[in-house]
Parts: structure tokens; C-alpha cells; sequence
């Protein structure tokens, strides 16, 4: 670069000062960093490592490798799969199974074979539950024996069944979050039509997310507008109005409304006492209701955004505009909104993505079309203790957040957002 | 919840945390169960209460935090939580003699041994009940699945078990071969449509407790039950519900101890105790029949027409082995049915 500065000589920039001034900078640079560290370990140890985890576990489950070892390996050398596997490997899984029943295991190693080949848990239920009774060590035929107890042995399905299952590494459960399933032969299916879930409930989310940002911006515009025109003073007044609820307990929120939509909640009563209506109405434990309660809690996610965005906008620009000829309405699109724009793309976001992973609410008062899709993560992570497919269907809903804001900054620009 | 699992974590020596299902019946038991054990061992018994199910207990036993030592669980689930490890091996052959001298094993209706992870408690039964100023009244399970005869609401509690046994049953299966029939792909897809044609009109609930009161708020007109706490509800409330006894699933509902538990030998203790002669005949006062047959002799007049043994050409017994098999598969397509 030029040096334009040469009045001075004692003062001139050579390269040396420029070198020696960078090091400073970059210095001090360092210094300000370690002032992140502590934040930087927290979200490694509290963010980064369990979102990695949940990424590994939803392809990653050992459980069938591990509880039948002999069997899978014994499969592995099963080459022709249109005919059943030989002998050695009947009594190697009667074994097995025998050793798995003792030690009470049998029912998980039946579990997860299911996951993988519906029907077939309640064969192996039944077969570990028949074989107790049975000395192994006398049998002269195990597929006389294993087929005697259930006919299915006698099909080679089942057999590719526990051998995929015995896949340590699997893409299983990402096609069972997405509503297909993978076969033992390798190919992927879509599900039948009656055991699709996933994808609707997905749908579901998006749309309920979709709806209720949108209810927030029609509500949350206009209280924002004004807030920003009063005076600081009295906006402060209002301004609890809107951050009451804020800090009051999401649960609370939640109670309260069953208290005024249920059956013989306050809404009911009041209409049913005016002779409004003749039997309660149904607004609770479906997806009005969520909707509804929803919007309200997520209502200050969008208020406060576009509040400090609307705070911030010069009223001379408006005037100016109007000065120029343009009427109220033709200003307010032209110039206000637009200006207004980096607190409604924060606060749509926000709202959007807390609304995407919302749990409580919906498990509350949503009943059942009201459900969302973390509500079948907690399903599975609590009820059928199928971790692995919570996980994968986590890692879908991260992915599909990612590709969502990265659409975003293609057509707003993340720069644009302002909270 | 917070309050009782921070209890529940600080176990000392001679304490014991017992769950069970609440309301009536956990009043009966805790009246003739857990009073006098604690009177006359001195142990600390936390007394709780769960919605039944195996979920919770999976949870507890396979994340390795085991926070009970004592549960009843239906047997409609034990077979399946004893095969797949969530319960201890209880030593049935230390079972105290029936109080007329009978040993355990010769006292105990069968079905009660039936199983090695539990100790068979009461035999009650999942029936439904309605107000007695209904219209129409219901007598049949198959007016149970006819809203143009009956209008309203049906609630039934949110799983698989009994409401499929139900709907076949609605749509004209024989008793004896509903088991079979549910064994089949077609059984099912018809059990699935046979609860399509109400589903609108059903309310879930998740816990047994809810039914009386949805029953009595007017959340529904009919109820699936289990019949104690609607037995209870007429004799100690004077609630104007009728049980029908037609379609009755009846089932035992046994203590077991959770696989791991931190009080193993004290929770057998308590087990001992609980299911003495005197102790099971305590559970008619809330319908629920004794598990042992020395019991029998304390049992009221007036209370044995409102046992589920009175009725037991009317129903069906609740299949352990059945819902172990398939419990598991026919949830996940309970779930996605429920779910549409």
C-alpha cells in the first residue's frame, strides 16, 4: 500500500510500525478471547457433545451385536438367503436365546428385533419362553426344535431380520423418522399407508409453527407500533403488561388456560349460563387449543423484537415521505414497514423455531391432533424406550431448521435481523 | 412429583417406597396394607401413586435409577416386564400359610403363582359404567361402539389393552376367541376399524382415577372402568352409576419388586405382609376379589355379587401372555392410529 503520510518522518507508518501495530492488535485480540472460553467449554460440554451423541446414536446401536454375538457372526457366512441358514447356526441362536432367558434379556433382544422386522418380537417372546424347559444338550435337531415352538423359524425372514438388526450401523431409524422402512434385503420401502406418522406429524409442526407466527405478528404488530410512538414513560408501564407473562411460569400459562377453555371452564359456563349454547364446546385437548395457547406465550418473542426495531426508526422518514405525497397508507408500506423489517424477520424466526420445538403445551392441552413432533420424541425416548428413533427424528427436525434458516438468509439475509 | 422423587432419593435403612394406583384403591390399601405393616415393622413407607404401564419402571430400571421397591402392576403387563428384566425373581416359597392353616402354594388361586416376578394381590376387572339417568342404557359392549343408540362420549383409558379385546367383541367375535382372533393381521385391522367407527367420540384418559370423574363431570356418558373405583363411587359417594358387568376383561394385579431396587429384602418383607389372608380380604372394600381362597370366609355377603368372579361367563380373562408377545408391536400401531 502507499504511504500518503510523508510530512513526518518521524512519524511515517513503515511497514515495521504496520507489523508491530497488527501484533498489538491481534494481542489484544487473544486476550478478549479467553473471555469466551468459559462459554465456548460450556456449550462444548452442554451443546455440542449431547447433539453429537444424539447424531451418532440415531445410526449406532450395538444392542443385538451384543447380545447374540455368535448368531450374527454365524449369519454373516449365510450366503444364499432365499434358503434357510444351516443347522450349526439353528443351535447356535437356541443357545443364545436359552443363556438370554436366564439372564432375563430376551425380551430386549426380542424388542429390538422387532424394530427392525414387525411380528417377529412376540416369535422370539415365545420361543425364549418355551425353550426354558427344554435341555439343549439332548436335542438332536434345533430346526426340528426352534420351528416345533414357531413356524416362522422355518422362513428365512426372519433370520435376515436378526441379521440386519445385528448392524451395528444402521440408516434405520432415519427411515423410520421419515416413514419408510428399510428391508433386510437393503432396500427401502415406504411405509404402508396406516403406519405413516412422522411425516404428517412433521407437517402438522410446520403448519402449527406457521400459523401461529403469523397470529403473533397480527396481534404483536400494532401493540409494538404503539409502543414505540407513546412516550418512553408510559411505554415502560405498558411494556410490563407484555413482559408479565413473559416471566410468569410457561406452566402456569399453560394451567391456566385449561381452567378457562375446558368443559366446565369459564368460557363454557358463561355461554352456557347466557343460553349460547346447549352442550359445552370443545375448544380443549385439540389443536385450537394449542394454537391458541401457543400464541400467546410465544407473543413477547415477537413484541420485543420488532418493539426495539420500531423504537429505532426515525419518524422524519415517514413525514418526508408524506411531504413528498404519499398518503398514510402508501408511506407506511413503503417506508415504514420496510424499515421495520429486521425485527419482524427476528421475531418471526424466534417464534417460529421456538414454536417448531415446542413440547409442553401441546403434551398439555393438545389432545391428540394437537401433537407435535417433540411430543413423539419424548414419546419414544419415554414410553417405548426406542432412543435410537428419537434421535434420528431430533437430527431430522436440526437439519430441517438448518436448511430453513439458511433459505432465509438466501432470501432476507441473516444480517438483516435485528433483536 | 419434584417433592416425592427428592424423598424417594434420600432412602435410608427401613424405608421403603411402595407405588400403586391411588385413589379407592389406594385407600383400601393403604388401610389394610400399609398401616398395619408400618405399625408393626416400623419401617417408613412412602405410599405413591403411578399410572400403570410399564413405562416408567423401563425407564427407572434401564437408566439404572430405581426409585421404588414395591409396585403393583397388572398382569396384563408383569409377564412382559419379567421377561425383559424390569423385575427381581420374587422367592414364592417364603409366602406366609393361609390363616386356616393352608399352605401358600395350595392357598393361592393358581394364576396367582402364574407368574415368578409377582405375588398375585386382588382379581379385579375393567368394566363400563354409565349414570342411571342415561336414556338409553347400555347393556352390551356392542352399545358401547353404537353412538346412534347411545350418543356421547366414551372414555376409555389411552392404550392398546382392553379397548381392542372390545372392539372385537363389539363387532361380534365369540369370548373364547377374541385372543385368537387378535393373533392375526385381519384381527387387528378389524379391532382397528371397529374403534375407527368411534374414535371421534372417544375421550382418553391415563389413569384409572379419571374415570369416575369424567363419569360424574359429564366428560362422557359411559366409562371404561376398572370396577372398584366405580363400586366405590356408588357405596362410599352414593354416585347414581351402574356397572355392566357384559364384556368384562378381568385381570389379577400382583406386587413385584423392580429390578434393582436398593430395599430388595425389606420390600419382600412388606410383600409378605401384604398378602396375608386378612390383608387381601381388605380389598373388598372396593370389589376387588382376594387372590387367596382362605380370604374367602372374610368376605362380606352383600360385596361377593360385585366381585368379578360372580360374573365370569360375562367376560374374559385379560391375556398376560398375549399382550407380552404383542404389547409392544400393537403400541406402536395404537400410537399411530391414535395419532391420524
Amino acid at each position: 500500500m502507499e504511504n500518503t503520510q510523508t510530512t513526518d518522518d518521524d512519524l511515517s507508518l513503515t511497514s515495521e510500525h504496520t507489523r508491530k501495530y497488527n501484533q498489538a492488535i491481534r494481542r489484544e485480540k487473544n486476550k478478549a478471547l479467553l473471555l469466551v472460553l468459559p462459554l465456548f467449554f460450556f456449550l462444548l460440554v452442554f451443546f455440542i457433545t449431547p447433539i453429537g451423541f444424539m447424531l451418532y446414536r440415531s445410526f449406532y446401536n450395538p444392542t443385538v451385536s451384543n447380545l447374540v454375538p455368535k448368531t450374527i457372526e454365524k449369519l454373516e457366512q449365510w450366503k444364499d438367503i432365499s434358503r434357510l441358514p444351516n443347522e450349526e447356526t439353528f443351535k447356535t441362536l437356541a443357545y443364545e436365546i436359552k443363556g438370554l432367558q436366564k439372564t432375563r434379556k430376551s425380551g430386549k433382544f426380542a424388542e429390538e428385533v422387532n424394530r427392525r422386522l414387525p411380528q417377529t418380537g412376540s416369535v422370539i417372546k415365545r420361543t425364549a419362553r418355551k425353550i426354558k424347559k427344554v435341555d439343549l444338550d439332548k436335542v438332536a435337531n434345533y430346526q426340528k426344535l426352534l420351528t416345533s415352538i414357531h413356524k416362522k423359524w422355518g422362513s428365512p425372514a426372519i433370520w435376515t431380520g436378526i441379521r440386519s438388526a445385528g448392524d451395528k450401523l444402521t440408516i434405520n431409524y432415519y427411515a423410520n423418522a421419515l416413514d419408510y422402512k428399510l428391508l433386510p434385503t437393503g432396500e427401502i420401502v415406504k411405509q404402508p399407508e396406516e403406519q405413516r406418522v412422522y411425516l404428517p406429524i412433521l407437517k402438522r409442526t410446520f403448519y402449527i409453527a406457521f400459523i401461529i407466527t403469523l397470529l403473533t405478528f397480527i396481534l404483536g404488530y400494532p401493540v409494538a407500533y404503539y409502543l414505540s410512538l407513546i412516550p418512553l414513560k408510559k411505554a415502560s408501564v405498558l411494556l410490563i403488561f407484555v413482559l408479565l407473562p413473559f416471566w410468569t411460569s410457561l406452566l402456569v400459562r399453560t394451567t391456566a388456560w385449561i381452567a378457562i377453555l375446558q368443559s366446565n371452564g369459564v368460557i363454557n359456563k358463561t355461554l352456557l349460563y347466557f343460553n349460547f349454547i346447549d352442550k359445552p364446546l370443545e375448544i380443549i385437548y385439540n389443536q385450537f387449543s394449542t394454537i391458541l395457547a401457543m400464541t400467546h406465550i410465544l407473543l413477547p418473542f415477537m413484541i420485543l423484537p420488532l418493539y426495539s426495531v420500531m423504537k429505532g426508526i426515525d419518524p422524519s422518514y415517514v413525514r418526508a415521505s408524506q411531504s413528498l405525497g404519499a398518503n398514510p397508507f402508501m408511506s407506511f408500506i413503503k417506508v415504514y414497514f420496510p424499515l421495520s423489517l429486521p425485527g419482524l424477520s427476528a421475531g418471526s424466526l424466534l417464534v417460529f423455531i421456538i414454536a417448531i420445538g415446542y413440547y409442553i403445551t401441546p403434551a398439555l392441552i393438545g389432545g391428540v391432533d394437537g401433537q407435535l413432533i417433540s411430543n413423539l420424541v419424548a414419546h419414544h425416548m419415554r414410553s417405548t424406550n426406542n432412543w435410537e428413533l428419537a434421535a434420528a427424528l431430533g437430527s431430522v427436525l436440526l437439519v430441517l431448521i438448518m436448511v430453513l434458516y439458511w433459505v432465509y438468509d438466501r432470501l432476507v439475509g441473516a444480517s438483516n435481523i435485528k433483536l | 412429583m419434584v417433592a416425592s422423587s427428592l424423598l424417594s432419593a434420600s432412602v435410608f435403612a427401613g424405608e421403603l417406597t411402595v407405588v400403586s394406583f391411588g385413589g379407592a384403591y389406594g385407600a383400601a390399601q393403604k388401610k389394610h396394607m400399609i398401616d398395619p405393616y408400618v405399625k408393626e415393622s416400623g419401617t417408613k413407607v412412602l405410599f405413591e401413586d403411578y399410572s400403570g404401564g410399564v413405562a416408567e419402571l423401563k425407564a427407572q430400571v434401564e437408566s439404572k435409577n430405581v426409585k421404588w421397591d414395591v409396585l403393583d402392576i397388572e398382569y396384563i403387563d408383569v409377564e412382559r416386564a419379567c421377561s425383559e428384566g424390569m423385575l427381581e425373581v420374587f422367592p414364592q416359597d417364603i409366602l406366609p400359610k393361609g390363616d386356616d392353616g393352608t399352605p401358600a402354594k395350595e392357598d393361592f388361586i393358581p394364576a396367582a403363582l402364574g407368574n415368578e416376578c409377582a405375588v398375585g394381590n386382588i382379581v379385579w376387572s375393567i368394566i363400563f359404567a354409565h349414570k342411571n339417568d342415561l336414556k338409553t342404557k347400555p347393556t352390551t359392549v356392542a352399545d358401547v361402539f353404537d353412538t346412534k343408540k347411545i350418543p356421547g362420549k366414551r372414555a376409555f383409558r389411552k392404550r392398546p389393552q382392553v379397548n381392542l379385546e372390545w372392539a372385537l367383541m363389539a363387532d361380534g367375535v365369540a369370548l373364547k376367541d377374541i385372543y385368537d382372533v387378535l393373533g392375526t393381521e385381519e384381527g387387528v385391522k378389524r379391532a382397528f376399524a371397529k374403534l375407527d367407527t368411534i374414535k371421534k367420540d372417544i375421550v382418553w384418559f391415563d389413569s384409572w382415577s379419571q374415570a369416575p370423574q369424567l363419569l360424574n363431570d359429564g366428560g362422557a356418558v359411559i366409562v371404561q372402568s376398572a370396577n372398584g373405583r366405580i363400586y366405590s363411587a356408588i357405596k362410599k359417594d352414593k354416585a347414581n352409576f351402574n356397572i355392566v358387568w357384559d364384556g368384562q376383561v378381568y385381570d389379577l394385579d400382583g406386587w413385584a419388586i423392580p429390578k434393582g431396587s436398593k430395599n430388595k429384602d425389606e420390600a419382600i418383607k412388606f410383600i409378605q405382609f401384604a398378602t396375608r389372608t386378612k390383608s387381601l380380604a381388605g380389598m373388598q372394600d372396593v370389589a376387588y376379589g382376594p387372590t387367596r381362597k382362605s380370604s374367602m370366609v372374610l368376605i362380606a355377603e352383600e360385596v361377593k355379587p360385585q366381585l368379578p368372579s360372580a360374573h365370569l361367563d360375562q367376560g374374559i380373562k385379560a391375556s398376560a401372555e398375549f399382550w407380552a408377545d404383542n404389547g409392544s408391536s400393537l403400541g406402536e400401531k395404537f400410537t399411530a392410529w391414535l395419532i391420524k
